[in-house]
Parts: structure tokens; sequence; C-alpha cells
């Protein structure tokens, strides 16, 4: 018979507790080299050479918004069918031609923006580029190429449609900003049937512009080389006009959270949120700590107090969304059914202790180094920098600001973090929805601020 | 693809370190990998590794509940744990300066982790919201993963659901634990891992300094999961209360990752010809020439190739619209797999799949995470880290034969097919 040590003999040495070792001295992150330029067609690009190993990273967002009620559906179809086929290759062409040179390209559409992401080996840049020239000037969508991906799409949306994280998003997105395009992530399936390929290759032509959209490049480029080289791809790339902006959202205002109910669900959606400020705004840097401290990462009040504490969830968090023109905070969890109220209450209690019980000393230095870090590592990656710039080009970012950001974050005070947290995290500022068994909703109404769809 | 500077050695107690120093950011991953997963896991206590890895982040000798995310975090880094069917792996990847600091905390708990009866309980109702979130509450939750492997497998390490049946992971106690962690993770049963900014003597050093004093113990012996091939075509069904349209999953059996790697590698290239991107086999003619699936998919490992020992599974899985039937799918699989049997891919196949290959691996090699865990596992699985950097090479050596050959070899009367139901509307 074998015997173990008791958990009680495991959890101690002779030696007992060590303690924790310093921080060496941190090295920087070695200087890259970039250029940020404008083709002659109009086009913003945005190009660092990070040569860790020889691949390219590509990103491109075009400004794809519309007031049109049948815009979404348009777009969905745009976006899946736009590598299917140009007037110099079929769809097998285009696959065929990126993986020779280990490529992908891939399309995605939302209500702000069309992206387009690739990536080669860094000796198949030309390949990677033609293509997307290609797409870009002369992308045929072919009626049944159109026609097929239409029942694809169809069965996709059923299947979105049914996630409940999918659900809560849409119901979220209604409640704060009603009929706004923005709220239409996903269009109706019946939409997307009535799409026809003409429509699709106008939508091409009006809103495929260079003018307003960027394109970043991150990998083993030599910088003088690949301007003039994209210059010379995309030059193809012409269009009237600018490409389109989502219209301002409306303010999200504080009140009662929206029940809505799905009947036999296992886990509650909770979603909440409040206006919160762009990158631009000089309480940004203040506003991303204060964040931290309350649910933006592992260490924060909310996970330790509903993961860790309660066992009420596997994940919870808080995060700032950004949109060309503003940003809200939002806090989503997925609880237990029985424990929603629960966790309701428990986030109502940590909106108010922020306010009450400021960040203290060890939790700012925490988020400060944490959030310092966390630049580093994302960065550090050909991948993650491309993501991480063509996220700051919505809002007229770049290079200089991700270079800055450190010393941005290294001067925020303790007061103005406390300052941040009371003035966006108030209780009284949020509102949002909850998804769950209806059985869940006599405990919220108890709790009030809850009302029922 | 050129092997980076790589540096391994056996610490006192059995440690294996794995150090690749790469000065390109100034960031470290650090990673340790134990010899179990939840193939070891033992009958009446399904989802144990998974679980036992929640509590190796709980507290340790010197690190009070909660430190271990503080500390990480404080130091600018991010940490995660994951529990796979062979090994399960705990790291962090931080800013350099940080480099001890994580060497300290995956030793505090490699020697005196906290195991207690209140931390067992919080992470137990952690991990069934872990699983709700998952598998229960979501649409082809656990597809294939956990439902496929009873259909192609007999025996309890195989067949079993690694996430665990809640009634089990509420009868573990806190004497499995302790027994748990005296087995199976001890310093000889694990390996070390260090990529990124560093110098070797000075990593070296450092993992002496708090490494080298975790007692040794026995380290388990080993036991081989073999088991003979599925006689036959063994059918399964899956009621999914959230899943809006039909699905399936083939599995099959691949040959040994670690005894027949070239094999393996043709079974690999094999998947790629036939799903990777438009212009392959099964896209081309399922989705796009036929339209009869809405997505197909053919991979090695359930988790992704590399990932388990023997034996290993080879799986295609398929979404398709009610109005088609799973054998009129089955059926252009089989004439699929049929034709490469008897007439090889072309060279051209070939070079598209080895040439995304070797881009996926310099990718891999980009990230500090999945370069360092990857080290990692090749160390604990193969022996042999530096075998990533071999892998274009042997990838592109597979020939046509060889595909034709592992097609040949996945048979239709020897494999599982399990079917998702969709089951409850589209709530």
């Amino acid at each position: 018979v074998t015997t173990f040590r008791t958990a009680e003999e495991i959890g101690h040495t002779s030696a007992g507790p060590r303690p924790l070792p310093p921080l060496g001295e941190q090295r920087a992150a070695t200087g890259l080299s970039t250029v940020d330029t404008t083709l002659s067609n109009g086009l913003q690009v945005i190009v660092v050479r990070q040569p860790a190993v020889p691949m390219v990273e590509l990103r491109v967002r075009i400004p794809f918004a519309s007031t049109d009620p049948m815009h979404p559906a348009r777009a969905e179809v745009l976006a899946s069918t736009l590598l299917s086929g140009t007037t110099r290759r079929d769809r097998v062409g285009v696959d065929t031609d990126l993986a020779l040179v280990g490529g992908e390209m891939d399309a995605a559409v939302d209500p702000e923006r069309l992206s387009i992401a690739g990536t080669a080996l860094a000796s198949g840049l030309d390949t990677l580029l033609d293509v997307l020239a290609d797409v870009l000037t002369s992308a045929s969508y072919a009626d049944d190429e159109v026609r097929r991906e239409q029942e694809r799409l169809v069965e996709r949306i059923a299947m979105a449609k049914s996630q409940p994280s999918v659900i809560a998003r849409q119901a979220l997105q209604k409640h704060r900003y009603g009929d706004h395009p923005a709220t239409r992530e996903m269009p109706e399936a019946e939409d997307v049937a009535k799409v026809t390929a003409a429509e699709v290759r106008d939508l091409h032509r009006a809103a495929i512009l260079p003018r307003g959209s960027v394109l970043v490049v991150v990998g083993d480029v030599s910088l003088d080389a690949v301007v003039p080289q994209l210059e010379k791809a995309l030059s193809g790339w012409t269009g009237d006009g600018q490409a389109a902006e989502l219209p301002s959202l409306p303010e999200v205002s504080g009140g009662d959270l929206l029940f809505v109910p799905r009947p036999g669900a296992v886990q509650s959606q909770l979603r909440l949120t409040a206006e919160a400020i762009k990158r631009t705004d000089p309480r940004y840097p203040a506003l991303q700590l204060a964040n931290l401290v309350f649910g933006g990462f592992f260490s924060s009040r909310l996970v330790e107090n509903v993961r860790e504490d309660k066992g009420y969830t596997y994940h919870a968090r808080s995060h700032i969304e950004f949109t060309p023109d503003g940003a809200t905070l939002l806090i989503d969890t997925d609880t237990a059914s029985d424990v929603t109220a629960s966790a309701l209450l428990e986030i109502r209690y940590e909106l108010g202790k922020i306010f009450l019980t400021p960040p203290s000393e060890t939790e700012v230095d925490t988020v400060r180094q944490y959030a310092i870090g966390q630049l580093l590592t994302a960065t550090a990656s050909q991948a993650g920098l491309a993501s991480q710039l063509v996220a700051l080009a919505t809002q007229g970012l770049g290079m200089d600001w991700l270079l800055a950001h450190p010393a941005r974050l290294q001067a925020v005070t303790a007061e103005e973090i406390a300052s941040a947290a009371r003035d966006f995290f108030a209780p009284v500022r949020w509102t949002g929805v909850i998804i769950g068994d209806p059985a869940q909703f006599p405990a919220l109404s108890v709790l009030g601020g809850v009302t029922k769809q | 693809m050129a092997a980076p500077d790589l540096h391994t050695f056996t610490l006192g107690n059995g440690l294996r370190v794995v150090l690749a120093p790469d000065t390109t950011s100034p960031v470290v991953g650090v990673s340790v990998h134990y010899d179990v997963g939840f193939r070891s896991e033992p009958e009446g206590r399904t989802g144990f590794a998974h679980l036992f890895e929640h509590l190796m982040f709980q507290g340790s000798e010197s690190l009070e509940k909660l430190a271990h995310f503080r500390h990480v975090q404080s130091s600018g880094g991010t940490f995660n744990g994951s529990t796979h069917p062979d090994y399960t792996d705990y790291f962090e990847v931080l800013p350099s300066a940080a480099l001890e600091r994580a060497l300290f905390l995956e030793a505090d708990r490699m020697r005196a982790p906290r195991l207690t009866s209140e931390n067992l309980r919080n992470q137990i109702d952690v991990v069934k919201e872990e699983i709700r979130l998952n598998v229960l509450n979501r649409p082809y939750g656990g597809f294939p993963w956990i439902y496929l492997p009873p259909v192609l497998y007999k025996t309890f390490p195989n067949a079993h659901n690694g996430y665990g049946d809640f009634t089990d992971l509420e009868q573990a106690s806190l004497e499995d634990c302790a027994a748990f962690f005296d087995t199976y993770y001890a310093p000889g049963n694990a390996v070390l891992t260090v990529a990124g900014d560093f110098t070797v003597d000075q990593a070296r050093e450092l993992v002496e300094k708090h490494f080298g004093d975790v007692p040794a113990r026995v380290t388990p012996q080993r036991p081989s999961f073999a088991e003979p091939r599925p006689q036959g075509e063994q059918r399964g069904e899956h009621l999914d209360p959230h899943a809006p349209l039909p699905a399936f999953a083939v599995g099959y059996r691949m040959p040994d990752p670690v005894g027949e790697l070239d094999g393996y590698l043709a079974h690999l290239v094999l998947a790629g010809v036939l799903s990777d991107g438009d212009g392959s086999r099964l896209q081309q003619r399922l989705v796009h020439r036929e339209a009869l699936v809405t997505d197909v998919n053919a991979g090695a490992g359930l988790f992704g190739p590399f990932e388990a020992r023997d034996p290993d599974t080879f799986s295609v899985t398929a979404m398709h619209s009610p109005d088609v039937s799973i054998d009129r799918v089955l059926g252009a699989l089989d004439e699929e797999m049929e034709r490469l049997a008897t007439t090889p891919p072309t060279d051209q196949e070939l070079a598209k799949v080895t040439a995304r290959w070797v881009a996926s691996l310099h990718k891999e090699h980009d990230r500090v995470v999945s370069r360092t865990l990857a080290l990692g596992s090749f160390q604990l699985l193969f022996g042999d880290p530096a075998l990533i950097y071999q892998l274009p090479e042997r990838i592109a050596g597979v020939t046509p034969a060889d595909v034709a050959g592992a097609a040949k070899l996945l048979r239709s009367d020897s494999r599982a097919v399990l079917q998702v139901v969709p089951a409850g509307g589209n709530q």
C-alpha cells in the first residue's frame, strides 16, 4: 500500500516561507523603426520593421458604416465573398497563391469597419500585396459564389444567434443604443437571403475607398523598400470620397437593467455599461488604471470577489470599448443561474466601493506595473503589434502614442485614479441587461433597478 | 528553420530544464509541464487533473491565496495553466525584470502547494461554472473533444470526459489532492522552460537557486494507454439542446506521434490537403461545389497536433443542414479519402500545406507564450525541444505517396462517427 503525505504536510517545509525576490533591471524595448505616411490614393499606411521571424503581418481597416437598414446584410455577404474570386483569380486561385507563400487572408465586417487581415512569409510580401490589391480592385462576387455564401450565412447566423454571448450582446446594444446602426452587429437571416450579387458589387464600388482607410504592415520588411512597394501594388485602388465612419453614438446614461428571459438557461449573462472617454482624453490613463483595479484583470476587486471568494463565475471582467469617436465601460460575467441576483449585488457593491474606498497604494502600484508590462508583452509579437496599431489608428493614434504610453501611465497619481473611479464607476451611471432563466427574475426585482422585457 | 540557442540540463532532483535565450524583445516566458493529464485521473474522479490545476493557483507555502496572480500581474505579466490528455502546463509571460519572480512562484508551488478544503470547495464551484460556460450553456460545447472519445475508445483513460462529471468533481477530497500531488507533481516528472530575454548563466543560476532544493521524489511509472483499434464503424449520438444544426465528428486512430513521427506527419499533411483553405479537397467539394456542409475541418489531435502521446485521434468534423443526410456527407468524405488513397496528391497541394506549416511555426515562435509552451511540451513528449525546428524539413519531406498511404489507413471500417442532434430548438 502506498501512503501519501497529508495536504498539511505537503504545504510546509522545514525552511518555512521564503521572501519574494525583487524585480531586476528592466531593459527597454529596442527601438522599432517605423514609417507613417499616406499613399497617393489617400490610404494611410503604417509600417513597422520587426524582423524577429521572417514573416509579415498586414491589417486593413476600411470605415464601412451606413444607416441603410439593408447595409448589414449586404456588408456581411460582401465580407464573406470578398476573397471568393477576382477577374484574375478564382476562389481556389486566391487560396493557392496565398498558400504557396505560407499566407492567409480573412475579411470581416462590423457596423464600424471592414477589416482585412493577412499574413505570409516575408519573402511572399509581393504575392500578399498582389492578392490584396486584386480583391480590393476587382473582386468579382460571382452570382453562384454569392448565392452559396448566402445559404451558408443564413445557417451561420442561426448558429451565432443561439450563443448566449451573442444574445446578450444584441440585447445590450439595443438597450443602450436603440436603433442606431452600431447595434446591427449581425444581419437578419431574412435580409441576407434578399441580397443580390449586383448590390454587393455596388456596395464594393461605393464604399471600399482608400481615403479614410488605413493599412498596417508589421514584420521582417525593409522600410525603404516597402513604401514604394505599397504605392506600386495599391495605386490601382482608387475611388471618390471618403470611407464612411460610424455616426456618433448617443451617450449611455444610467438606468434600470433590462431582464431578458431565456427559459431553461443554466447560466445568466450580466452585461453592464456606462459612458467613458477616448484614449486621447487626458484622463484616459487614470481611467485605464481605475478600470484595472475594478475588474480589468485577474487580480481585480471584481474577480477576487465573485470568482475567487464566492465561486459564482469562471469569468468576470470589466473593460473599455472604443468606437471611432467615443468609448464605454463594460462589465461582463456569466454566472450560475441560482446566484444571478447575488452576483448583481456584488457588482453593485464593488461599484459603490471603488468610490467609497479608492484604490490603495498597493493596488495602484500593481495596476501601473501590469499596464506597462502588458504593453511590452502584447506588442512583442508581429501579430500583436499589428493588431494594436490598427486599433489605435481608429482613433487617429499611432506608434508615437504607443511608445509614449508607459510614461503616461507612470505619471498618473493615485488621486487622479481615485477621481476617475469616482467619475466613471459611480453606480448611478450604469445600465445594462441580464439574460437568464425567468425563475431568476423575482430575486432580481427584489434587489430593484431591474425591469422585465 | 534554424534551431535557436537551446540549452537543456537536469537538476539533481530530476527536474528537466530547457533554456532558450532570445533577446529580440525584453520579455520572458516561464513554464512548467507536469507529466500528468486527464488520461491519468482515476475512475470515479473524472475532471480531477483539471480541478487540481486550478488548486495549484490557490497558494503555496510562501504565497497566500491570490498572491500568485497578484505577484505575476504586479510584475506586468500574465499567467495561465491548462490541462491536456497527457500533461498539465503552468506558465507566465513577463517583462524580463521579473524572471526571478516567476521562477520563485513556480518553485514554491512545486515544493509546497497550500491545499485546503476551503480552496477545493471554491474551485469546484469555479470549475463547474467553467463547464457550464464552455459546455452546457453553449451550442456544440464539448464538441467533439468530450463526446467523440467514448465512441472511438473503450478504456477509461481514453474514453472519459476530461472536464469531469459534476458528481465526480463534488466528491473530490483533500486526500485525493494530496495523493495526486505526491504521485505526479515530483520534480522528476516535470519540465521547466525559460524562453526570452536572459543570459544562460544568469538563468541557470536562478533555476538552481529556486528549484535546486525541491526534494526529489519517486517519479511514477508512466502507463501505456494503448488499446486496439475499433472493429467496424462505431456510431454514437449526442443530443445538444442549444445546437441549431446537425453536426458530426469522425474519429480515426493515427500513428503514434512519438514512435512513428513520420507516419504521424503524413497524417498531418493529409489533414491540410483535406481541409486547409478554399483550395483543399473537402472545402472545394463539400462546402463550395456540392454545398453539403457549412463547415468542415480535418485535423490531427482533438486539441491540435503534438499534444498527446499514443493513442491520438485524427478527426473530421462538419456541420450540415438538416436537409442533407449524414450518410450523404460521409459518402462524399469516403470518396475523397479513396481518391487520395489511389491517386496521390499533387506536388503543389503538398507545397501549399508545407508553406503554411512553416509560416505557422514561425508565428508560434514569434509569440513568447507559444514558443515557451511548445519547447516544454516537445521536451516532455518527445524528449527533444529542438525537434520543433526540424519540423519544417520533416514536413517538407512527406511525399505524395506518404499522404496516399495515410489516407489508406483511415478506414471507414475502423472509425467512430459521433452525431450531434439538435434537441431543443433555437433557444
